[in-house]
């Protein structure tokens, strides 16, 4: 047997790394600039409406709490499966996982109408609210995390560090659920009445996740010069390859259903022919451009083995994840609900409409600050914890281990 | 409240105390000796205070206690239907509010008046009249208007409250 | 009402017994009279579920060029013309006038449409911090103190009753706060029923003569409305989603 892999932090004194930390935290203080204007003056300054009332920073959050579940996949495969290739790379999907979900919960939470109310929202409590759970899973759900990767790290702990490992296994399962509830509560909606949304955001949650954990980990391996084998990276794609067609299988079996009920032709008939921008998004990004293209990539006999496309790939990933989301979440409240079956509506509440929404710049702002965040935190554990390995090189990670299983 | 409120409340906080554990420690605030600002100095605002009608507690108590009053009123009144006036906020406005010189009543929370003149100089942010109403409107929108049906000030069951004895209250 | 009247100014009683003799007239079909005089609850007992309020609305009366019920409401709530910088889209609105027509017979009604205070309200089971409640008796409100403004409640609502407030706000009204942030709907007129008195929207449908609006206690087998309701069909909207709804239409 090999030792175990040799973890250190990054120097971090290169200028890179300081243009880095100086970007996101540009990024980051930007939206917090976005928050506090959106605040003082009220939502009016943003493209939300009465019609569609969770806009772009809810698009932003939820693939990154989604992304965030999907990301701590890694770890597990390594702790609660047992594959060793995987194991030294649980540290960097722990702290990536803590991070996402971080970033997420900002901008959802600054994106409240009273986010000065926290601590309304943590001292009353509905628990028939699927959202007032969600707030209890994510705090738990960084806890067993951190606990989690505290295990792992700390050598007199590393005998419980499979148990942890289990329970943050089944925890995100659970958080995942949770977050996809969200909408299958929403009986009213055409859109989101369906069960199938939960196990399709944990399909999509692998796939997101592990998108943005393999960018991160070829972005991190190649500016510190450490060297990243092809056993680890290949692995990692493959398995890409497999969620991202898994998503695209629930996808087509989530549409069929709708379709297969009647009350649903017509949001159906609006995601996907006569819906405008939600139909592009839905057939050129989410499908096209978001899973066709970089199962194609990725599965490529030569293509595939390149690490530009590799990046790539997992870069269309992201995208097509972010329009899925937002065709789901935006689409979904533009379709005006049925209150009237068999009538045509009009009202001065936009009744029986389409509605429309533009986000306004300072939604998107706080939306890619949560991005920024969630990078930011990456950067500055790597740099002061050791989370990343020295080296990934084909014969650092044992590749007999994980030929073997 | 009622009794779902309490539980959930009591949950709610259960929950709360272990996930903000680490903050909680400062929070524990011994109740001073002494009344608040009993010792203080300030430039008397222009706020409306009765001379001769007693508010309805001794000042004392209401600058300790007002905010715990007006809380309970709240729950009281919102959750369960529970109209009586004498710690309901719209009568400390309908009492407290200034006239300015046209004879124009002056927002309670304006600089300088009853509420933010305390407020400001303690440094604590007042939440409340981002909804509620800053002047007495009852009175005067009762005059000149047609469609208000129910909105009597006074009610059975409330404790003798002075503010109303001018308003032809007694029986 | 009359055990609320006698502290309020001549001038005013006088003003109620008109307003209440013209609602009692309006809610009752003719030649049937109100038989039981309310009695009022005293302001310091809790409201309880021996009452629920509800309100039938008639869309067969309820005529197309009328919104009288809507500019009631703005009146006793004040809403409307409130927002300067929002947006159409962005302004409240408690209840609005819809007109639908049936696409296979071409049938057209108008009917107001505002929250429609379920038994079992969706608005209130996702609510994370409990500030939709629903009343003993029935009315759901929403609890601006604790509410965070996280329109899940808004996601939930099957008829898109309620909104958002997207502002600062000046010059609400004493019986009705409302603020940046926080989402709000139609109360029922809270303020009036907790004093035996009648929701705007019905006062003024009946001071137009059309009467489309009866409001009552559904509880009370012999409360006009409760008469109305067995005396002739009405449906609940949504009717599949079980809700149980206190507004119920009639003529669609
Ligand atoms: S109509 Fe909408 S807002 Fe009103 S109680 Fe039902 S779900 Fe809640
Ligand atoms: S917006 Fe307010 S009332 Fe609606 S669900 Fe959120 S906290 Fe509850």
């Amino acid at each position: 047997m090999k030792l175990a892999p040799n973890y250190r932090e990054i120097e971090g004194k290169s200028t890179g790394f300081r243009v880095l930390l100086g970007g996101l935290g540009l990024l980051a203080a930007l939206a917090f600039g976005a928050f506090l204007y959106m605040e003082h003056s009220g939502h009016y300054v943003t493209g939300m409406t009465n019609q569609i009332v969770w806009g772009m920073p809810h698009v932003f959050a939820i693939f990154l709490i989604v992304a965030a579940s999907g990301a701590l996949n890694v770890a597990s495969i390594g702790t609660v499966f047992g594959k060793s290739l995987y194991k030294p790379l649980g540290r960097l999907s722990g702290l990536l996982a803590i991070a996402l979900l971080l970033g997420g919960l900002m901008v959802l939470v600054l994106d409240l109408g009273h986010p000065d109310r926290l601590i309304v929202a943590m001292t009353y409590y509905n628990f028939k609210s699927i959202f007032a759970w969600n707030i209890i899973l994510y705090n738990g759900f960084l806890a067993v995390t951190i606990v989690y990767l505290w295990f792992m790290m700390e050598r007199k702990m590393n005998r419980y560090y499979r148990a942890a490992g289990t329970v943050a296994f089944v925890w995100r399962l659970i958080l995942t659920t949770g977050t996809g509830s969200i909408f299958g509560w929403l009986v009213a909606r055409s859109a989101y009445d369906m069960a199938m949304l939960a196990p399709m955001f944990i399909i999509m949650s692998f796939a997101f996740g592990l998108a943005i954990f393999i960018l991160v980990l070829m972005a991190a391996y190649s500016w510190t010069g450490r060297p990243l084998g092809d056993a680890v990276l290949f692995r990692l794609k493959n398995l890409l390859g497999v969620f991202i067609a898994a998503v695209l299988y629930f996808v087509m079996v989530y549409h069929l259903s709708n379709l297969y009920a009647t009350e649903h032709h017509g949001v159906e008939r609006f995601i996907l022919m006569d819906g405008g921008i939600y139909t592009q998004l839905f057939w050129i990004v989410q499908i096209l451009i978001g899973s066709l293209l970089p199962l194609a990539m990725v599965y490529h006999p030569t293509i595939g083995k390149s690490r530009p496309a590799i990046a790539t790939a997992s870069l269309l990933v992201i995208i097509g994840g972010m329009a899925q989301v937002y065709v789901l979440l935006i689409g979904g409240q533009a379709y005006p609900l049925e209150i009237f079956p068999g009538y045509e509506v009009t009202s001065s509440f936009h009744d029986g409409v389409v509605n429309s929404y533009s986000p306004s710049i300072w939604e998107i702002t706080l939306g890619v600050g949560g991005v920024a965040v969630a990078l930011l935190v990456v950067t500055i554990a790597i740099r002061v914890l050791r989370f990343l390995p020295v080296s990934l090189a084909d014969d650092a990670v044992d590749p007999h281990a994980a030929k073997a299983d | 409240m009622t009794y779902a409120m309490v539980a959930r409340r009591v949950s709610g906080l259960l929950l709360s105390a272990l996930l903000l554990l680490p903050l909680a420690v400062s929070a524990e605030d011994a109740e001073a000796e002494n009344l608040p600002f009993s010792d203080l100095t300030m430039t008397e605002p222009e706020r409306h205070v009765s001379a001769t009608e007693e508010c309805v507690a001794p000042e004392a108590v209401m600058r300790r206690n007002h905010m715990k009053f007006i809380l309970h009123q709240r729950d009281d009144t919102m959750h369960r239907g529970i109209r009586t006036r004498r710690y309901s906020l719209e009568e400390c406005v309908n009492c407290h509010a200034a006239k300015n010189e046209q004879g124009e009543y002056i927002p309670v929370n304006a600089e300088n008046q009853f509420c933010s003149s305390c407020h400001t100089y303690a440094a604590v942010n007042i939440d409340c009249f981002q909804c509620h109403a800053t002047k007495p409107v009852r009175a005067s929108r009762l005059n000149g208007r047609s469609a208000s049906a129910a909105h009597p000030s006074g009610g059975p069951g409330n404790a003798p409250h002075p503010f109303l004895v001018s308003e032809g209250n007694a029986q | 009402m009359s055990d609320t009247s006698n502290r309020i100014d001549s001038a005013r009683r006088a003003f109620l017994n008109k307003a209440g003799a013209a609602a009692g007239a309006a809610a009752i079909a003719p030649g049937v009279f109100l038989t039981t005089p309310a009695v009022a609850r005293p302001a310091d007992q809790p409201v309880s579920s021996e009452k629920r309020w509800g309100i039938l609305v008639d869309t067969n009366k309820c005529a197309s060029n009328c919104d009288a019920c809507v500019t009631a409401c703005k009146d006793e709530n004040g809403w409307g013309s409130t927002e300067h910088h929002s947006s159409q889209e962005q302004q409240s609105q408690w209840i609005r006038k819809v007109e639908i027509r049936n696409r296979s017979t071409g049938f057209v009604a108008t009917l107001p449409l505002m929250c429609q205070h379920c038994e079992h309200p969706p608005c209130v089971d996702v609510c994370p911090t409990g500030a939709s409640f629903k009343r003993a008796d029935g009315i759901v409100l929403v609890d601006k103190h604790i509410c965070i403004g996280c329109r899940y409640c808004m996601m939930a609502c099957p008829y898109k009753a309620r909104s958002f407030i997207h502002e600062d706000l000046e010059d609400q009204l004493p019986w009705a706060p409302r603020g940046k942030g926080t989402v709000e709907s139609c109360t029922l007129c809270v303020q009036r029923v907790d004093n035996d008195g009648t929701p705007a929207c019905v006062e003024a449908c009946s001071a137009e003569n059309h009467n489309a609006l009866v409001f009552g206690n559904l509880n009370d087998e012999n409360s006009d409305i409760s008469r109305e309701l067995a005396r002739a069909e009405s449906i609940e909207l949504r009717a599949d989603l079980a809700l149980n709804t206190g507004v119920r239409y009639r003529g669609i």
